[in-house]
C-alpha cells in the first residue's frame, strides 16, 4: 500500500541500523512514548536491529492502559443504569475494572456497543431516542478532535440523548511528570507521530530546553522508527538536544490548527487521573460549561465502590517505563491476552501485549 | 488507539469523502482537512481525515533513507 510499503524495505532498514551502530558510542536510553511505536518496534524486531548501546523503554502512550481503574469502574457503573447504551472503542471493553469489566456488564444484560468512530456513536443515539447513549471518550490529542466533533454534531442535529464521559488525556504534561520524577533517566524520546499531527512540534520544546532530552517525532513504519532513532542518536552524540520532525509527510510544526481549535472550543484543560501515575494537573480535557448537556459527568451520577488494583499487576510501572513487561511475575504465566490481568495485556497497544505477541523468549532474556 | 492509515480520496461531498485503500472503500469526514482534494492521500483516524499526506515530503524522506542506506552498505 502506498505510503506504507516503501517504509518497510528490509535492505534500507539494515543500512540504517548499520549507520546507527557506527554513530552510537555512548550507552543511551530512549523512550517510545506511544504504544503504537512499542508494537511496531517489537513486531519488526527493531530492538534487535539497533546496537546494544541503545536501550528502548515503552512509555504511557496507550489510552486504554492509562485509564485509571476508578474511571473504568465509573464507566461500568454507567453501563448498569437503566436505558443506557454504552458506546466505546474496542479494546476498552475487555479491560478488567476493580470488580467487573464492560464485557462482563454486557454479559449481565447491559447494552455495550463497540464503535469504530464517534460518528457511529452519534448515529446510535439518533436511532435510539428513548435511550441515553454514552460514549466513553478515551484517547490522546489524536482522538480528542473526533470526540469534540461528535458533541458539535449532536448539538447541531439536536440529538439530546448523546453524552460523552471525557477521559481524554494530553501528552506533553505527562511527559513533564515523568521527567520531573527522575524515576528513570532518559536521553531521548521517540515522540508520538499521530498526536503530533494534531498538536505539532512546538509543545515538546520545553523538553530539550529544560531537561536536555532529545525529541524526534516519528512515523510508525520500521524505516520511520529507525530514521527517528538515528536522529536521536545524532542529537545525543552531538550534545545538541532539540525537537525534530522525522515524519514530515503528515506532521507540520504547527499541527492541525483547525482540529485543535475545534477541540478547544468544546473542551477545557483540567486534571486527569492516570493509571500508575495518579492525578496530573492540566493533562485532561473536560467538557466546557456551554456543552454541559452532553457531559456524562453532569448528567448521571454513579457511586462505584472504592477502586482496587489487580493484584500483582505491574502495569503502572510498565506505563512509567520503570519496569519491562518481563519483570512482572504474572507475565505469560498468569496474564495472557486470553485472560488478561491488567490493561497493558488487553490493549493492542499495551506493552505487555506487544511483548507477549512478538517477543520470542530467547530475544527477551537480557531485559 | 492513535492508529491512522493512509487512504486515497476518490470523491468529495461537502464535509465527507469517499476513500479507497487496497480495494476497501470507506466514507470519512474531512472536516479537519478542508484543503483535501480528490486524488489526495489523507491519514485516516477513527473515521476522520486528520492530515493530508504531503507527497513531496514523503519522497524527500525516501530519498534520505536511500542515501543513508547506500552510504552504509554492509560489507
Ligand atoms: S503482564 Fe499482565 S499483570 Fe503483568 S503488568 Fe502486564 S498486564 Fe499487568
Amino acid at each position: 500500500m502506498k505510503f506504507i510499503d516503501e517504509y518497510q524495505d528490509n535492505k534500507l532498514a539494515r543500512g540504517l541500523a548499520y549507520k546507527i551502530a557506527k554513530r552510537s558510542t555512548t550507552t543511551i536510553r530512549l523512550m517510545e512514548f506511544c504504544g503504537g511505536h512499542t508494537h511496531a518496534i517489537l513486531r519488526y524486531g527493531i530492538r534487535q536491529l539497533v546496537p546494544k548501546t541503545v536501550e528502548m523503554r515503552s512509555g504511557p502512550g496507550c489510552p486504554v492502559c492509562v485509564t485509571a481503574t476508578a474511571d473504568l469502574d465509573k464507566a461500568i457503573a454507567l453501563a448498569h443504569l437503566p436505558d443506557v447504551i454504552i458506546t466505546t472503542f474496542g479494546d476498552m471493553i475487555r479491560v478488567p475494572g476493580s470488580y467487573s469489566s464492560l464485557q462482563q456488564a454486557k454479559a449481565e444484560g447491559a447494552d455495550v456497543r463497540i464503535v469504530y468512530s464517534t460518528i457511529d456513536a452519534v448515529e446510535i443515539a439518533r436511532a435510539n431516542p428513548r435511550k441515553s447513549v454514552i460514549f466513553i471518550g478515551i484517547g490522546f490529542e489524536t482522538t480528542a478532535p473526533t470526540i469534540a466533533a461528535s458533541i458539535l454534531k449532536a448539538q447541531q442535529d439536536k440529538i439530546e440523548n448523546f453524552y460523552v464521559l471525557s477521559l481524554n488525556k494530553l501528552t506533553p504534561p505527562v511527559m513533564k511528570v515523568l521527567l520531573d520524577s527522575g524515576e528513570i533517566k532518559l536521553d531521548g524520546i521517540v515522540c508520538p507521530g499521530h498526536v503530533s499531527v494534531i498538536i505539532g512540534s512546538h509543545p515538546y520544546e520545553f523538553i530539550p530546553r529544560d531537561y536536555r532530552v532529545a525529541c524526534v517525532i516519528s512515523g510508525f513504519e520500521p524505516l520511520d522508527i529507525l530514521l527517528c532513532i538515528d536522529k536521536l542518536v545524532e542529537q545525543i552524540e552531538k550534545g545538541e538536544p532539540k525537537v525534530e520532525i522525522a515524519y514530515p509527510r503528515v506532521v507540520r510544526p504547527e499541527g492541525n490548527i483547525k482540529a485543535w481549535q475545534l477541540t478547544e472550543n468544546v473542551f477545557e484543560i483540567g486534571e486527569a487521573n492516570w493509571r500508575g501515575i495518579g492525578i496530573v494537573p492540566q493533562s485532561g480535557l473536560k467538557v466546557r460549561g456551554k456543552y454541559e448537556q452532553f457531559d456524562a459527568d453532569k448528567a448521571f451520577s454513579v457511586s462505584p465502590k472504592p477502586p482496587r488494583e489487580p493484584k500483582g499487576c505491574r502495569c503502572g510501572d510498565v506505563i512509567r517505563g520503570a519496569a519491562m513487561p518481563l519483570e512482572c511475575k504474572l507475565f505469560r504465566k498468569v496474564c495472557t491476552p486470553e485472560s488478561p490481568v491488567g490493561p497493558c495485556m488487553v490493549s493492542s497497544e499495551g506493552a505487555c501485549a506487544a511483548y507477549y505477541q512478538y517477543g520470542p523468549p530467547e530475544n527477551l532474556q537480557d531485559f | 488507539m492513535c492508529l491512522a492509515v493512509p487512504v486515497k480520496i476518490v470523491s468529495i461531498d461537502g464535509d465527507a469523502a469517499e476513500t479507497e485503500i487496497a480495494g476497501v472503500r470507506r466514507r470519512v469526514s474531512i472536516a479537519f482537512t478542508p484543503e483535501a482534494k480528490v486524488g489526495d492521500y489523507v491519514l485516516l483516524h477513527t473515521g476522520y481525515a486528520i492530515s493530508v499526506i504531503d507527497e513531496a515530503e514523503a519522497e524527500e524522506t525516501l530519498k534520505l533513507l536511500e542515501e543513508i542506506a547506500s552510504l552504509n552498505e554492509v560489507h
